[in-house]
């Protein structure tokens, strides 16, 4: 019974199943096979990552759950927290773009609400093959559909987020997720069954055949036959989640829940161990009491299946009644379908005949860890290298910007965002488009700030300065809002774990995240790995992704990228070095992907953040925006890209930059730690003055205009342009791109 | 006076909506759940958007046929007014207290974003503080949002002066450019014959606050103020 190949169905290697041996003494059961298979995963045991996670920077005082909860929590004061994580649902998008990226929604949604808080706002992060990839427009239309379907419905905002097309991705796509709620940090709900004879309550969605191996699934790599896989991507009920997650806030205001968790991947099975395990009680489950949808299910398939939409809750003895009755006042139903034990097993029945008994702590304590090898990338000098001198000069600057801006990753992406509610809750103060968005907190003068950025050229040449990079530029963005970066949640997302190459980019990953968070006093307090993003030989970039929250208190005004007012002065923070190397400019003008990204200096970025978080507290300045992909010249063009003026016109821009060196260099280069900002002109002094104050250099290069935005360089014009003219490529590109116009 | 924000399971513009109305324009106002067999006690009859029962089978068929919707027919025969907005506007076309239907955006996609729309009435308890003409700024969410209706239903609305608000570019003239979601005659709002049921595919209820951007949805909101103070 107990082949290679059954073994290999079930991701388990012949070592893993004598270690199942010695725990149990006796051959497995189906159940308990399964069981283990799932819960020894790499989706949901970390075996591979976990040892470096180890090593990421949690703490600080305003962390009050960091990792290993159902989401991280964050004091935002006044007795009142932010809940959050991303989450990758990869794999079932490839597969099955529209409800993976929609059941995806679901399940981080409901990460956060189980904690007893309330989601106010949904990002997401997508990336996809080349636009000559024939499966990239159907898996964009899928899955931002998809995201569009599920959380419009539900009545969060999707408030911002960030789109990246790239080869890497062609044959695996990402769908990386991201949900922040706000509870009262005295009421936050964990995970735990505690309480010896409480009832282990069933609500939500009824269990069918969906899903079952979800979590396996997305713990090897695709291939072809990942097609034939698609009944395993789940299906996502909006209606029901909001009616749940409804439900369950006016339950959390009743003193009857002991502790909750999403039945999310590995389902039933996931939950009830975990739930037990981490209040180190055990449990029983009687799977005839389950609600199921199908006729005939196994004890196996009940128990991993991943049908969405549901909740286990451990209630108080007692308050039984008021549970159901309120469950059912929203057309749901609650079953008891177990009870709280205290002896460290989980024991499974199934028509009165135990079939499954599992010593809780030996099946922790037994999860394998691995100590993959790592090593760098054969080719990575040779990546490194580029002559940049060698690279020819464009004739016409003004083409080159252009062609930048109209290029899929630099182009708007309103196509995307216009099909996602943004406003619902009506607490969005700054909207899609901006380098963060930005949403109220009703009742109180707090606003949460979020962004999620990685650059993954950055991270393929070199990954632990990518990965910093990637927590820079997060925790940059909120500051542009004048927010104070408070804490970050990420989702790694790389290929085969098993591939050294691979193993390397992830632990340098891991190592430049910790030195920038520690740096930049930004926390890590959630988060998910998502290996195995590989077909064949071919492993996705690496791509830790990082979502980064920030907070505004007081009468502070939100600032946003756009330049205001026309005869307002521009001001550059940071230094422009000759820094060409995995940029943008290169890789879409010249076409070549390669040479060292831009160095970054911590202790710059953090005195930077300081410093934009002042000037927004004091109201002296209009706009602020950071300086990434693309460069100045881009930068400052998207600057001007704002909501149209009541007569129709445009601002425009006069730039003077002095440089000793050929124009496309100042344009165009990535240095870090660079942010163009805009000031009336009485209080310029001020900002060079506190610019000094926070050791950030600054430098006057021009004035807000009307209609065109000119460059020059040592008194030549390099660029110029109507604004107008600019803006048009910039807007039209992607949805011309899709083949798709605007009816 | 007392408004009702009638509430679907699936409705998620309720709380936005009763926010306004009690926030921003001090009405007294509260949540009536699905079950209610009455409306009574009651001045105002609101729906606001969502998705309400999902918007299986089609946008707000469902919601028609729950008690509440038997009250607020009844409400609206006595003549008292009922207001939809949103999916509130695809209910009431379902529940065949509006005329028309509200399809499938022309785009097949779901559009989120500021639209501008012109005051075509002032005849109605909703409009009657505004000036006919008027250009107001209101966001728009939604996927079945293309209003249609026959020909014979098309003209008496425009004859009989029952269009309510317009999509339109800033000056307020309406051509294919300025229609977001392809409804036939642009057409945002519209009245029933009696006047006093309306619906409208925008939500002034996300336009009430300058820090989210514009605040003419107090503008609209106003008429009700004024049916408030009688």
């Amino acid at each position: 019974m107990f082949g290679k190949s059954y073994l290999e169905k079930h991701g388990l290697t012949r070592e893993e199943f004598d270690i199942i041996l010695e725990i149990l003494r006796r051959p497995p059961t189906e159940v308990e096979l399964g069981i283990f298979s799932v819960m020894w995963s790499e989706h949901c045991s970390y075996k591979s990552s976990k040892l470096h996670l180890a090593n990421l920077y949690t703490t600080g005082p305003q962390v009050v759950h960091g990792p290993g909860e159902n989401a991280g929590v964050v004091d935002i004061g006044d007795g009142l927290v932010a809940v959050f994580k991303m989450e990758s649902h990869n794999h079932p998008s490839f597969i099955e773009p529209y409800q993976g990226a929609a059941t995806g929604v679901g399940g981080i949604l409901r990460d956060v609400f189980t904690m007893g808080a309330r989601p106010v706002a949904l990002l997401n992060s997508i990336r996809f093959g080349d636009m000559g990839n024939e499966k990239t427009r159907y898996l964009l239309d899928g899955v931002v559909g998809g995201i569009a379907g599920y959380g419009n419905c539900v009545g969060v905002p999707t408030i911002g987020g960030e789109t990246v097309f790239h080869h890497s991705y062609n044959q695996n796509c990402l769908v990386n997720v991201f949900n922040l709620g706000i509870a009262r940090k005295d009421k936050l709900f964990l995970g735990k069954a505690t309480g010896e004879g409480n009832p282990v309550v069933y609500v939500g969605a009824r269990t069918g055949r969906d899903g079952i191996h979800g979590a396996t699934m997305a713990s090897a790599q695709l291939s072809e036959e990942s097609e034939k896989k698609r009944p395993n991507v789940q299906v996502g009920d909006p209606f029901m989640e909001k009616k749940l997650l409804e439900a369950c806030l006016e339950l959390f205001k009743t003193d009857s829940v002991v502790g909750i968790q999403d039945m999310g991947a590995a389902g039933l099975t996931s939950s009830s161990v975990e739930m037990a395990t981490r209040a180190g009680s055990g449990m029983e489950l009687d799977l005839d009491k389950v609600p199921r949808r199908e006729e005939g299910m196994t004890p196996y398939e009940i128990m991993l299946s991943e049908s969405q939409e549901r909740m286990l809750m451990v209630v108080k003895k007692g308050t039984l009644d008021q549970v159901k009755k309120l469950f059912n006042r929203w057309g749901l139903s609650a079953e008891v379908v177990g009870r709280v034990t205290n002896d460290k097993s989980i024991r499974v029945r199934d028509k009165g005949k135990m079939v499954a008994e599992i010593d809780l702590q030996k099946l922790h304590d037994a999860t394998p860890k691995f100590s993959r090898l790592d090593s760098p990338p054969f080719d990575l000098l040779k990546r490194r290298k580029v002559d940049i001198n060698a690279i020819p000069q464009p004739r016409n600057l003004n083409e080159t910007l252009k062609t930048l801006l109209a290029s899929p990753n630099l182009s708007s992406k309103k196509w995307i965002w216009r099909q996602y509610d943004s406003q619902v809750m009506t607490n969005t103060v700054v909207k899609p488009g901006s380098d963060s968005s930005m949403v109220r907190i009703k009742g109180t003068k707090k606003s949460l700030a979020m962004s999620l950025d990685c650059n993954s050229r950055y991270c393929w040449l070199n990954p632990r300065l990518g990965a910093a990079q990637a927590v820079a530029e997060a925790t940059r963005n909120v500051a542009c809002s004048g927010a104070r970066p408070l804490a970050i949640t990420d989702c790694l997302n790389f290929g085969n774990p098993e591939n050294h190459e691979v193993m390397w980019e992830f632990t340098e990953s891991i190592i430049g995240i910790t030195e920038a968070c520690e740096a930049l006093n930004t926390p890590v307090v959630s988060g998910n790995v998502s290996f195995y993003n590989q077909t064949d030989d071919s492993p996705i970039w690496p791509t830790p992704q990082i979502g980064a929250v920030g907070l505004l208190e007081g009468d502070v005004k939100p600032m946003e990228q756009f330049f205001k007012n026309e005869g307002d002065l521009v001001i550059l923070l940071g230094e422009t070095y000759l820094e060409m190397g995995g940029s943008e400019y290169l890789a879409t003008i010249h076409g070549m992907e390669k040479g060292s990204p831009p160095s970054l200096n911590l202790q710059r970025e953090a005195s930077l953040q300081k410093l934009m978080v002042h000037l927004a507290h004091n109201e002296t300045v209009n706009s602020m925006h950071d300086v990434s992909n693309g460069g100045l010249a881009v930068a400052l063009a998207e600057g001007l890209f704002g909501p149209s003026r009541e007569d129709g016109s445009r601002l425009g821009l006069e730039i003077y930059l002095n440089a000793d060196i050929r124009p496309d260099f100042p344009l165009f280069s990535e240095s870090q730690s660079r942010v163009v900002i805009s000031c009336h002109q009485s209080k310029m002094d001020e900002v060079l003055q506190t610019a000094r104050e926070f050791k950030t250099p600054a430098k006057l290069i021009g004035m807000v205009k009307k209609d065109r935005m000119v460059v020059k360089l040592n008194r030549a014009p390099v660029i110029d342009m109507e604004t107008k003219e600019l803006e048009e490529v910039w807007s039209s590109s992607l949805s011309s791109m899709l083949s798709m116009t605007r009816v | 006076m007392k408004l009702a924000v009638i509430r679907f399971p699936g409705s998620n513009c309720d709380h936005d909506l009763l926010h306004a109305l009690k926030y921003r324009l001090n009405l007294d106002v509260e949540y009536v759940w699905w079950g209610k067999k009455t409306l009574e006690g009651y001045d105002v009859a609101l729906l606001s958007g969502g998705f309400s029962f999902g918007d299986y089978l089609r946008a707000g068929a469902i919601a028609t046929l729950t008690p509440v919707m038997d009250a607020v027919k009844e409400f609206a025969e006595t003549g008292k007014p009922v207001l939809g907005i949103c999916n509130g506007f695809q209910i009431l076309t379902e529940a065949r207290l509006l005329p028309g239907a509200l399809l499938h955006n022309s785009s097949m996609k779901f559009i989120c974003e500021d639209v501008k729309v012109k005051v075509e009435t002032t005849n109605s308890p909703f409009t009657s503080a505004l000036s006919k003409g008027e250009v107001l700024t209101l966001p728009i969410a939604h996927m079945e949002g293309r209003y249609v209706a026959d020909e014979v239903t098309m003209k008496r609305l425009e004859v009989e002066d029952r269009v309510l608000l317009r999509y339109c570019g800033k000056d307020g003239q309406s051509d294919e450019k300025t229609n977001p979601n392809g409804s036939m005659g642009h057409i945002a709002g519209v009245l029933s014959e009696k006047r006093n049921v309306a619906g409208l595919m925008p939500h002034p209820e996300r336009a009430c606050d300058m820090l989210l951007g514009g605040e003419d949805g107090i503008k609209f909101f106003k008429s009700m103020v004024g049916l408030a103070k009688g």
